[in-house]
């Protein structure tokens, strides 16, 4: 991490729907100039957590604090825009306010799709419409990039080439960075900091630390786990089908 | 040209106009079947209105206006389906309009007047009423066009960037309630969905951007009326349903266009 200049913090967050506890004591940080990885396999509870850290949804019970004056970049996961609905990708970055052509043919080569600027939003494919998502978010001149997902839809290359260019964009404008993503050997590079989650927070920590993890290695299994870390040990609980901790005898056998 | 010719004319074009803008977000946000249920319960104001002596007029508003109100606090129940709900509305409110009406006996009321329009009985106050319920709607249609472009690209991200989204959802379900209010006079209960649906998705096939589309929906309905009147006045057809064959065919002539590249 390069300083600790908080963002936004959540406080031994909690979240019910119904009987379903989906958040349990999530404490986390987010920092100015960092890049914070959430992963955990799917139904974890990783959308729900950055709803929360978005203020899109309320936590049943905890804190959660952001900076004042914290400006939001926000990609979704996946942007559906309905045919009827005519929208050029001009017109689209305008709707951040922003009126000015040059500012938006800016953001848009910082994401290197500034040859989409006249393109209608619906002839887009999948790489092109996360980069004009981006270049939206970056219109926004956030202190905070919250990314869901970004990679959805990219092939393995651009992938690569865009937890790159997240990384380049926080270089150069400093801000803070929250992005889900489902593999960590390739966001590995790009990230600072890694949070596994399952419902809880499993652990966390530089990326190197968390692949060794043994709750890593037991969410994705020994074989995923392998590819990227460079050792591994037993693991001192297991999760039952809801996610929960079951408490067993601890024996952690660094091997 | 006869001065109910004009009369008619005015109106028909001062709804239409306003119908376009508004209709697009109908169809972009997919509440056709929520216009027609505020249409159907319009009836039940007609009767209100006549049962308790209040503005036709006012009555219609006020009732479309607490139909919006009540369909948005039973949809977050989540007892039913939307379009159930909506269903269930539109024929409850219809049908208890129809008894209201029957119930009065030393009025007769036209009917067929209210369900599919006379646009030729339009009289100077109603022009009062379609302007000037057209002119509020329109300016605040100005005003939180961003913000209702926003929630309908995603209501999320309208949200995470500060537009209050219920309230502005709110506000474009009153504008449909007043634009159906002041436009069941000109095309009628029945019909007042199409005015608001038929110019709009023609026009998407013309468009770029969603004010493109906004726009060529207002012109495409002003052009429906004023042909729609012509062919009435030539054929004496019904004046309400001419229009909306016209703007069918106007939707028809549009989409039969070989297809450039779409936007």
């Amino acid at each position: 991490m390069k300083s600790h200049h908080d963002l936004v913090r959540l406080e031994q967050v909690n979240l019910h729907f119904g009987r379903n506890h989906v958040l349990q004591n999530i404490d986390m940080a987010l920092h100015k100039g960092c890049i914070t990885t959430l992963i955990g396999p799917n139904g974890a509870g990783k959308t729900t957590l950055v709803k929360v850290v978005l203020g899109l949804t309320k936590p049943s019970s905890g804190n959660v604090w952001r900076e004042k004056g914290l400006r939001i970049g926000y990609m979704p996961q996946k942007l559906h825009v309905d045919k009827t609905f005519p929208l050029t990708v001009q017109r689209f970055l305008q709707t951040t306010q922003c009126k000015d052509k040059s500012l938006m043919l800016e953001a848009l080569s910082d994401v290197g799709a500034e040859t989409l600027l006249k393109e209608s939003i619906h002839n887009l494919s999948g790489g092109e419409m996360q980069r004009v998502l981006l270049a939206r978010a970056l219109l926004r001149d956030p202190n905070l990039l919250v990314l869901d997902e970004p990679v959805q839809g990219v092939d393995i290359n651009g992938q690569l080439e865009l937890y790159a260019l997240i990384a380049r964009i926080r270089d150069q404008r400093n801000c803070g960075v929250l992005m889900i993503s489902h593999d960590l050997h390739l966001v590995m590079s790009s990230t600072d900091h890694v949070i596994c989650m399952n419902h809880h927070i499993c652990c966390s920590g530089h990326p190197e630390q968390v692949s060794a993890d043994p709750s890593f290695v037991d969410l994705f299994g020994a074989k995923g786990a392998e590819q990227i870390a460079l050792y591994s040990h037993h693991h001192n609980h297991k999760h039952n089908a809801h996610g929960d901790v079951i408490e067993e005898c601890c024996e952690h056998n660094h091997g | 040209m006869a001065d109910f010719l004009i009369l008619a004319l005015l109106g028909g074009l001062g709804v239409a106009a306003i119908a376009g803008p508004l209709g697009s977000f109908v169809v972009w946000r997919r509440m056709a079947y929520f216009g027609d249920t505020l249409a159907h319960s319009a009836l039940l104001g007609v009767s209100l209105g006549f049962l308790f002596d209040i503005n036709l007029n006012l009555a219609v508003i006020a009732c479309c206006v607490l139909l919006a109100l009540t369909l948005v606090s039973l949809q977050r129940q989540h007892l039913v389906a939307t379009d159930t709900l909506l269903g269930i509305m539109a024929h409850s409110s219809l049908s208890l309009g129809l008894v209201a009406i029957a119930l009065i006996d030393d009025i007769r009321v036209d009917l067929m007047a209210y369900l599919f329009g006379d646009l030729l009985a339009v009289t100077p106050e109603d022009l009062y009423w379609i302007y000037g319920g057209g002119i509020l709607v329109a300016v605040l249609l100005h005003k939180l066009w961003e913000p209702l472009l926003a929630i309908t690209i995603n209501e999320e991200l309208a949200q995470v960037e500060g537009v209050p989204v219920t309230a502005v959802r709110l506000s474009l379900m009153l504008l449909i309630a007043v634009i159906i209010a002041v436009a069941m006079k000109i095309v009628g209960i029945l019909l007042i969905t199409s005015l608001l649906i038929i110019p709009a998705a023609a026009a998407r096939r013309l468009s770029k951007t969603p004010e493109q589309m906004a726009i060529g929906a207002g012109v495409l309905g002003c052009t429906a009326i004023a042909l729609g009147l012509a062919l009435s006045y030539q054929w004496d057809t019904p004046a309400g349903p001419s229009v909306v064959v016209v703007a069918m065919l106007e939707f028809l002539l549009i989409y039969s266009w070989p297809q450039r590249q779409a936007a």
